[in-house]
C-alpha cells in the first residue's frame, strides 16, 4: 500500500514538473514580450539575443507614458461602453428568451449563432458603408457601437443559459407578492445573474479593448486613437523602437492579465458557456 | 447609448408592469388571455435585441450584397448611384489570378491550423485530467495567449521570427541551420503565420476539450482498467468516443472562426510577400482598407463568398451528424 502511495505521489511530482515545462514552452513568446520590453535599445540587435534582462531598461515604459496614455484612455472608455451597451441589449433578451418563452424563440437563437459566423472583415465593410454617410466614422462611440457586435450575440447566450437555470418557483413567487415581468426582471432575476452578468462584462470589455480590425477600419483618421492602434503605428514608426513596441504590448495585456487572476473560473465558464451547450 | 432608450420602455411605462397586473384576474378564468399578456411582456424585452440586430447585423449584411452586386466607385460609394452589375464581381473574382492562390492558403490556413489546435489542445486536455499539484494554476496560465489583443501576439511573433534579429532564428543557428526568412520569404510566410494562429487557438480547444472530459464518467476508466486496458487503449476505445460532440463542436467552431482570420496574418505580413499568405478574408480586407484607393466592391464580394464557405462547412456538418445519429 505505503509502495503504491509513494509511486502514486512521485508520478503526480513528474506531472507537475511535465506540466511547468509545457507551460514554460507555450507562454515563451509572453516571456519573450517583456523580456525585449526591458531590453536597451543598443543591446536589441545582440547576436545572439540576451535571453534574459541582464541591465534592463525602463525607458520603454517611459515612452509608453508618453505617448500612448491618450489611447489607453480612449480604450477604456471604448470597453466600459461597450460592457453597458452589451448588457443593456443581452439581459433583457435573456430574460425574455429563458423566462418569458416567446414564440420563435428558437429562431432567434438559431440567428444569434449564424451571428457569430460572420466574418469581422464582412462588419467592418458593412459598418463602414453606413457610417461614411452618416459621419460616423473616427467617432469614440462609433465603435463603441461596432465593437459591441463581438459580445452581444456571446452576451445573449451566456445570460438566456444561465437565466433558464433560476428555480421557476422564484418567479412565480414575486408574480404572488404582485411583481410584473419588469419588477421580477430588476429585483430577482437581474440580482441572481450577477455571475453570468460578470462573465459578460469581462469578455465584453476584453473584446472591446483588443479590436483590431474595427478600429483599424472605421477610426483609421481619428484624434482619439485606441491602444491596438496606437501599437500597429508605433510598428509603423519606428521599427528601430523595439523596446518602447513591447513595453506597451505588455501594458496593453494588462486587462487580459487581471481579468485572469481575479475571474479565472470566469474566463473558463465564459469560454464553455459560449462553446457547449447541453 | 442610444439603445438605452429601447430598453426604457418596460421601465418608464408601466404598462411594462401591467401585463402581469390586470391579467392576474383574468388569468384565473380564462389562461389564454394571460398566455397572451406574457407574450406581450416577452417581445418587449425582447425589443431592444431585435431592433439591435436589425440595425447592426442585418443592415451591414444587406450593404455588403448592396456592394457586392454594384460597381461602386469611391465617389458612389460615398453619394450612392452606382451601376448595378449583377454577378460580375463575382466572375471578376473567381476568374482572378489571385482567386487560386487565395483559396488555396485559406484552406491550408484553416485545416493546419484547427487540426494542429485540436490534437495539442486534446493532448493538453488528456494531461492535465489527472490532478496533480499545480495543475489548475497551470491550465488556467495556458488560457493567457487566447486572452492577449491579437495586436500583442502579432506583433511578438513578428519580432521573434524576424530574420536578423529574431529569438527563432538565433535559436536555429545554435544547432547550426542558417538563417530563415519567415516572414519575408514566399515559401515561409504562409507556415509563420500558421505557426502563429495555432498558438492563439491551443487554450480555445483545450478549455473545451477538457471541460468535456469532465463529464466522462470516471467508473468507465475503472472498469477498462480492471479489464487490462492500458492508457493508450482506454484513450482510444473510451476517450475519444465519448468527446465525439465535444470534438465536434469545437471543431466546428474553430472551422468557422479561423476562416475569417484576418488580423493575425495582416499583422504579421499582410498577406505578402506577394500574395503568398493572402486567405480570402486578406485579400478582401485589404481591397478595402488595405490599400489607398478603396475598392468596396469587389472586398464585399469575397467577404460574401467567405459567408456562403461557412454556411457550406455548417450544413455538411449538420449532415455527416444527422447520417451518424441514423446509423
Amino acid at each position: 500500500m505505503t509502495a503504491y502511495r509513494t509511486r502514486a505521489r512521485r508520478r503526480a511530482r513528474w506531472q507537475t514538473a511535465l506540466g511547468i515545462l509545457f507551460t514554460a514552452v507555450l507562454l515563451f513568446p509572453v516571456y519573450w514580450m517583456v523580456n525585449v520590453s526591458l531590453t536597451k535599445t543598443g543591446n536589441m540587435r545582440a547576436d545572439p539575443p540576451h535571453w534574459f534582462p541582464r541591465d534592463p531598461t525602463f525607458a520603454g515604459y517611459a515612452d509608453v507614458l508618453r505617448d500612448q496614455l491618450p489611447a489607453l484612455t480612449t480604450s477604456l472608455a471604448i470597453g466600459l461602453g461597450c460592457v453597458a451597451l452589451t448588457l443593456a441589449v443581452a439581459a433583457p433578451a435573456a430574460y425574455s428568451l429563458a423566462k418569458l418563452r416567446p414564440r420563435g424563440a428558437t429562431g432567434l437563437s438559431f440567428v444569434l449563432l449564424a451571428a457569430q459566423m460572420i466574418p469581422s472583415v464582412v462588419m467592418a465593410i458593412g459598418f463602414y458603408a453606413v457610417y461614411v454617410r452618416l459621419g460616423w466614422l473616427n467617432s469614440v462611440w462609433g465603435l463603441i457601437l461596432a465593437d459591441s457586435t463581438i459580445a452581444v450575440p456571446f452576451g445573449v447566450m451566456v445570460l438566456t443559459a444561465f437565466m433558464a437555470g433560476i428555480p421557476q418557483e422564484l418567479m412565480h413567487a414575486a408574480k404572488i407578492d404582485g411583481a410584473g415581468a419588469w419588477r421580477t426582471f430588476v429585483s430577482v432575476v437581474l440580482p441572481l445573474s450577477r455571475n453570468a452578468a460578470l462573465t459578460v462584462s469581462l469578455f465584453a470589455f476584453l473584446w472591446a479593448w483588443s479590436d483590431f480590425i474595427f478600429a483599424s477600419t472605421l477610426s483609421r483618421n481619428a484624434d482619439a486613437i485606441p491602444i491596438t492602434l496606437g501599437i500597429y503605428s508605433y510598428i509603423g514608426n519606428n521599427t528601430t523602437q523595439w523596446n518602447s513596441i513591447m513595453a506597451t504590448a505588455v501594458v496593453a495585456s494588462v486587462p487580459a492579465a487581471v481579468l485572469l487572476v481575479v475571474a479565472q473560473r470566469f474566463v473558463a465558464g465564459g469560454v464553455t458557456a459560449g462553446a457547449v451547450k447541453d | 447609448m442610444e439603445t438605452t432608450t429601447p430598453a426604457a420602455p418596460p421601465a418608464a411605462h408601466p404598462g411594462g408592469a401591467a401585463p402581469g397586473g390586470p391579467a392576474k384576474p383574468a388569468a384565473a378564468r380564462r389562461p389564454r388571455v394571460r398566455g397572451r399578456s406574457t407574450q406581450w411582456a416577452a417581445f418587449a424585452f425582447l425589443l431592444p435585441l431585435v431592433a439591435y440586430l436589425l440595425a447592426f447585423y442585418a443592415y451591414p449584411l444587406y450593404r455588403n450584397v448592396d456592394l457586392s452586386l454594384h460597381e461602386y466607385t469611391v465617389r458612389s460609394f460615398v453619394q450612392g448611384g452606382a451601376e448595378f452589375t449583377g454577378l460580375a464581381n463575382y466572375r471578376d473574382v473567381v476568374g482572378a489570378n489571385a482567386f487560386g492562390t487565395a483559396l488555396r492558403n485559406t484552406l491550408v490556413f484553416t485545416f493546419v491550423s484547427i487540426a494542429a489546435q485540436y490534437a495539442i489542445g486534446l493532448a493538453l486536455a488528456v494531461f492535465f485530467r489527472a490532478n496533480f499539484p499545480l495543475s489548475g494554476l497551470l491550465r488556467g496560465m495556458f488560457l493567457i495567449p487566447w486572452l492577449l489583443p491579437l495586436i500583442v501576439s502579432g506583433s511578438t511573433w513578428a519580432w521573434m521570427l524576424n530574420s536578423d534579429n529574431g529569438i527563432v532564428n538565433a535559436a536555429l543557428e545554435a544547432f547550426g541551420i542558417g538563417q530563415v526568412n519567415w516572414l519575408t520569404d514566399p515559401g515561409w510566410a504562409l507556415t509563420s503565420v500558421i505557426v502563429a494562429n495555432i498558438w492563439l487557438g491551443i487554450p480555445f480547444n483545450l478549455v473545451i476539450l477538457y471541460s468535456g472530459l469532465q463529464n466522462i464518467p470516471d467508473e468507465l476508466y475503472e472498469a477498462a482498467a480492471l479489464d487490462g486496458a492500458n492508457a493508450w487503449q482506454q484513450f482510444w476505445r473510451i476517450t475519444l468516443p465519448m468527446l465525439r460532440p465535444v470534438s465536434a463542436i469545437t471543431l466546428l467552431l474553430g472551422l468557422v472562426y479561423t476562416l475569417k482570420v484576418v488580423d493575425i496574418i495582416w499583422i504579421m505580413t499582410t498577406g505578402g510577400p506577394g500574395t503568398s499568405s493572402t486567405t480570402l478574408a486578406v485579400w478582401s480586407y485589404r481591397e478595402a482598407f488595405g490599400t489607398g484607393l478603396p475598392d468596396f466592391s469587389p472586398a464585399a464580394t469575397l467577404g460574401n463568398l467567405l459567408i456562403l464557405m461557412a454556411l457550406a462547412f455548417g450544413l455538411l456538418y449538420l449532415r455527416l451528424q444527422r447520417r451518424q445519429e441514423w446509423s
